[in-house]
């Protein structure tokens, strides 16, 4: 980390990039917060662990449209949103400086809270220069320890690989964390009855309350004024009235994503009700490399989206009742 | 006392402006019955079809939506369909993943010269709407009486 | 002071649920939330924080307010029924119990919410002890004694028995219609396990926040103040805190065609969001720094400026446990404190 910070110091002292865009310390173990940072001195707070899970490209939005560039930390998979939204034009290049930073696997708090760990004083484990292993967490009850795995987001178990897609420089060492099939949790949905993935669904999306983080945290989810912000639109935007409008709403949100999303799982890292909301985006990325081809957004800056693409030979939407 | 109403599936049909709608037309000059269940609704290309068309007909009371447009390459716009053909594709594939009944949602190629492609295939989609019967998956409880 | 065996609660909860609607925590899909009891409900009195408080008891995410139908060239107008019938929230812990007095505040004060009004006249809320309180809790910054809660019944769970004393009439008339299930005890393991839950407070991190300089007079210097421009930022614009929040009182008016009439029903609304307060003129609110300063000026300021001193925050920790930005009311009051921004 020490090193991330020297080079934050290093281009801000000459004049490489006006801000740095990371992460500060938090007041308690595991909160750290996106920031900018303008100077040394406040790069005193900057702070990159396992608990820096939040994907920076969603931020450079706004920062593209500040005076001068901007150093922006960006794991590896985050960088596949990066590509993703120079294709959109959503973001300029040419105000950013991409630090790739080292990846160990993001831990998720609720995971460790889950194990029934609370009352958390500290936890050790989590900084870039340890293995990542296991953690020693401190708590008013003891100390308790956990493994740095299962503590692991969900989109780690499927990591993309710890190669950044774009980057000016990479700093700090990555680890493939991947130890799960990223289609099994959807092949399992798929083989279920429908009345099975009717009553799956109908609980697991009766719990949204219609915060709209996964909307607002999704570096694809980029519009200027959302279609379920309109004042036209006669459905609430922000409650579940009816329990038609949850399905709406997710589906019409994955499916405004398809094509585009790179399965960044940031959706489902910032549900408080801990809906999976991957398990829709991944639905369609499966079914996209089914019918179309492969495809993974972000890979590029350049490669054309399967929904604003075609060929002649394309499959006729039977087909999803004829593969059953 | 309750007299049991006969299920009247309420249908809506996206037709495009420059073949489906017409096939329709020809259906109706020829006398070709369809049940006047399905109601129609004119757009200027399949493509036009937001996947939140579909949700929406269903949320306003729609037992079955299908989606009729020109045939793959004969587009007025030359490649309307094409898009159309991809996005409802993973839209239908998606509803099934929710468990919505397979066979509610449907798209069919119809030409202005095919009246009568029109008709049965209207025909048979009233006769699978009536065997699923009504729709309660993705109902909106406030729009039923 | 009565007590009941863990393992008797599910006849304790058919019990009140024979003259009652019975709200408590509930686990579905791995969350727990106030929800209805019912035979097959998975009720979790172990988890401290439903994710959401218990405030949709008395003042539900969205609720309808009338029915315009059309009759022949007359349109009939159908209010919605007031609560009528009595239930029970149980298990709701002294935050949210106090978040309700914060409502109170608001929807019981002239001129009074007849739907809110009707839910607190037909409720009665049994309270539980916190058992174990956790590193993001402050309820003890705002006065609240997380270990002996004020309600109409308050309960402790302790070594697998549930503690119970009825505090106020209502409460006195609920432990009437169970007592056959209670049988006597007496209070020395309540005190016990009172001073060991207050021992934990005092451990607690958050538990020494002041609130120096946070009050119904000093609006302008806090409105104006440079700290916000910073704290904002890592801000999405969701609507998480707020939707968590035992005391955002915010809501939106709307009408639902249903294609054989409108709905008009009024749903939570969130200061976070950008068409918060919209009117025909546009927003008084422009941008995100106004917006997230809002949230925060109103609990801290607003709130006690207009209500004796009263903040509308009850140190749940909610928004510290949820927000997908690490952001939350703490950071505010600790930026202040840090920055200058209190003089």
């Amino acid at each position: 980390m020490q090193e991330l910070v020297n080079r934050a110091k290093e281009l801000l002292a000459d004049g490489t990039v006006v801000r740095v865009l990371g992460w500060k310390a938090g007041d308690l173990p595991y909160n750290p917060e996106p920031a900018y940072f303008t100077s040394a001195e406040e790069l005193d707070n900057f702070v990159y662990n396992g608990f820096c899970g939040a994907n920076l490209s969603k931020y450079m939005i706004e920062a593209s449209k500040l005076e001068g560039k901007t150093m922006v930390c960006l794991k590896p998979c985050d960088t596949y949103s990066f590509n993703q939204l120079i294709k959109e034009h959503r973001v300029d290049r040419e105000k950013a400086y991409i630090v790739g930073v080292g990846c160990k696997g993001k831990l998720n708090i609720d995971k460790i809270k889950e194990k029934g760990i609370k009352g958390i004083q500290s936890i050790s484990g989590a900084e870039m220069s340890d293995a990542c292993d296991t953690l020693t967490i401190q708590t008013l009850y003891g100390e308790k320890t956990c493994s740095y795995a299962e503590a692991m987001l969900e989109r780690c178990h499927v990591c993309k690989g710890k190669e950044h897609m774009i980057y000016d420089e990479i700093i700090g060492e990555s680890k493939d964390t991947k130890d799960a099939e990223r289609f099994a949790e959807v092949e399992r949905i798929e083989a279920m009855s429908p009345e099975e993935k009717f009553a799956f669904f109908r609980n697991e999306l009766s719990k949204c309350i219609r915060c709209n983080a996964c909307r607002n945290v999704c570096p694809a989810c980029s519009c200027r004024k959302c279609v379920f912000d309109s004042t036209k639109f006669d459905t609430a935007q922000k409650a579940n009235v009816d329990s038609f409008e949850e399905k709406m709403f997710h589906i019409i949100r994955a499916f405004h994503v398809a094509g585009r999303c790179t399965d960044c799982g940031e959706c489902s890292r910032v549900c408080p009700q801990g809906i999976p909301l991957h398990l829709f985006n991944r639905k369609f990325i499966k079914d996209i490399n089914e019918f179309y081809g492969e495809f993974q957004a972000g890979a590029d800056s350049e490669a054309r989206g399967p929904l604003t693409n075609f060929t002649f030979e394309d499959c006729e939407p039977s087909i999803v009742t004829e593969r059953r | 006392m309750s007299i049991e109403k006969e299920f009247r599936p309420k249908i809506v049909a996206f037709c495009c402006n420059w073949c489906s709608y017409a096939g329709a037309d020809l259906a109706g000059s020829s006398r070709l019955a369809y049940p006047a269940d399905v109601k129609i609704i004119r757009v200027p290309c399949s493509c036009r079809v937001n996947p939140m068309f579909i949700l929406r007909a269903f949320q306003k009371g729609a037992d079955g939506v299908i989606m009729c447009g020109c045939h793959p390459g004969d587009c007025h716009y030359s490649t309307g369909n094409y898009y159309a053909r991809r996005r409802m594709t993973l839209l239908f594939s998606m509803l099934d993943y929710i468990g919505v009944e397979n066979g509610r949602t449907r798209v069919e190629w119809v030409s202005a010269a095919e009246g009568v492609k029109f008709s049965t295939t209207m025909n048979e989609f009233v006769e699978k709407i009536h065997s699923l019967g009504e729709n309660v998956r993705l109902e909106d409880l406030r729009c039923k009486n | 002071m009565f007590k009941i065996a863990k393992e008797n609660l599910s006849a304790l909860f058919s019990k009140i649920a024979e003259n009652n609607e019975l709200i408590l925590p509930v686990k579905v899909a791995n969350q727990t939330n106030f929800g209805y009891w019912s035979e097959e409900a998975d009720v979790d009195l172990d988890t401290l924080k439903t994710v959401k408080s218990a405030k949709d008891a008395f003042f539900p995410q969205s609720e309808n307010l009338y029915t315009c139908t059309k009759e022949d060239k007359k349109i009939k107008i159908t209010p919605e029924e007031l609560q009528s019938q009595n239930f029970v929230v149980f298990g709701m812990k002294a935050c949210d119990i106090k978040g309700v007095e914060v409502l109170d505040k608001v929807f019981l004060a002239d001129p009074v919410d007849t739907f809110y009004a009707a839910r607190r006249a037909h409720g009665t809320i049994v309270a539980l002890a916190c058992h174990e309180p956790e590193e993001t809790c402050f309820c003890k910054v705002f006065g609240t004694d997380c270990a002996d809660p004020v309600a109409d019944v308050a309960t402790w769970m302790i070594d697998g028995e549930l503690y119970w004393k009825a505090i106020t009439e209502k409460g006195e008339a609920l432990t009437k219609a169970v007592e056959s299930l209670l049988v006597n005890a007496d209070e020395a393991k309540v005190e016990e396990e009172k001073a060991a839950i207050r021992a934990i407070v005092e451990k607690l991190p958050y538990s020494d926040l002041s609130l120096e300089g946070w009050n119904g007079d000093v609006l302008m210097e806090k409105f104006d103040s440079p700290v916000w421009e910073e704290l904002y930022k890592p801000c999405l614009a969701c609507g998480t805190c707020t939707f968590v929040c035992p005391t955002c009182q915010c809501y939106d008016i709307k009408d639902y065609d249903t294609g054989h009439g409108v709905q008009r029903y009024r749903c939570w609304d969130s200061c976070m969001y950008s068409d918060f307060t919209m009117m025909a003129h546009g927003n008084n609110r422009t941008s995100q720094m106004q917006r997230f300063r809002q949230r925060f000026m109103h609990k801290l300021v607003y709130f006690p400026a207009n209500n004796d001193g009263m903040y509308s925050c009850v140190g749940c920790g909610r928004c510290v446990d949820k927000c997908p930005s690490s952001l939350n009311i703490v950071k505010v009051i600790k930026a202040f404190e840090n920055q200058g921004g209190n003089e």
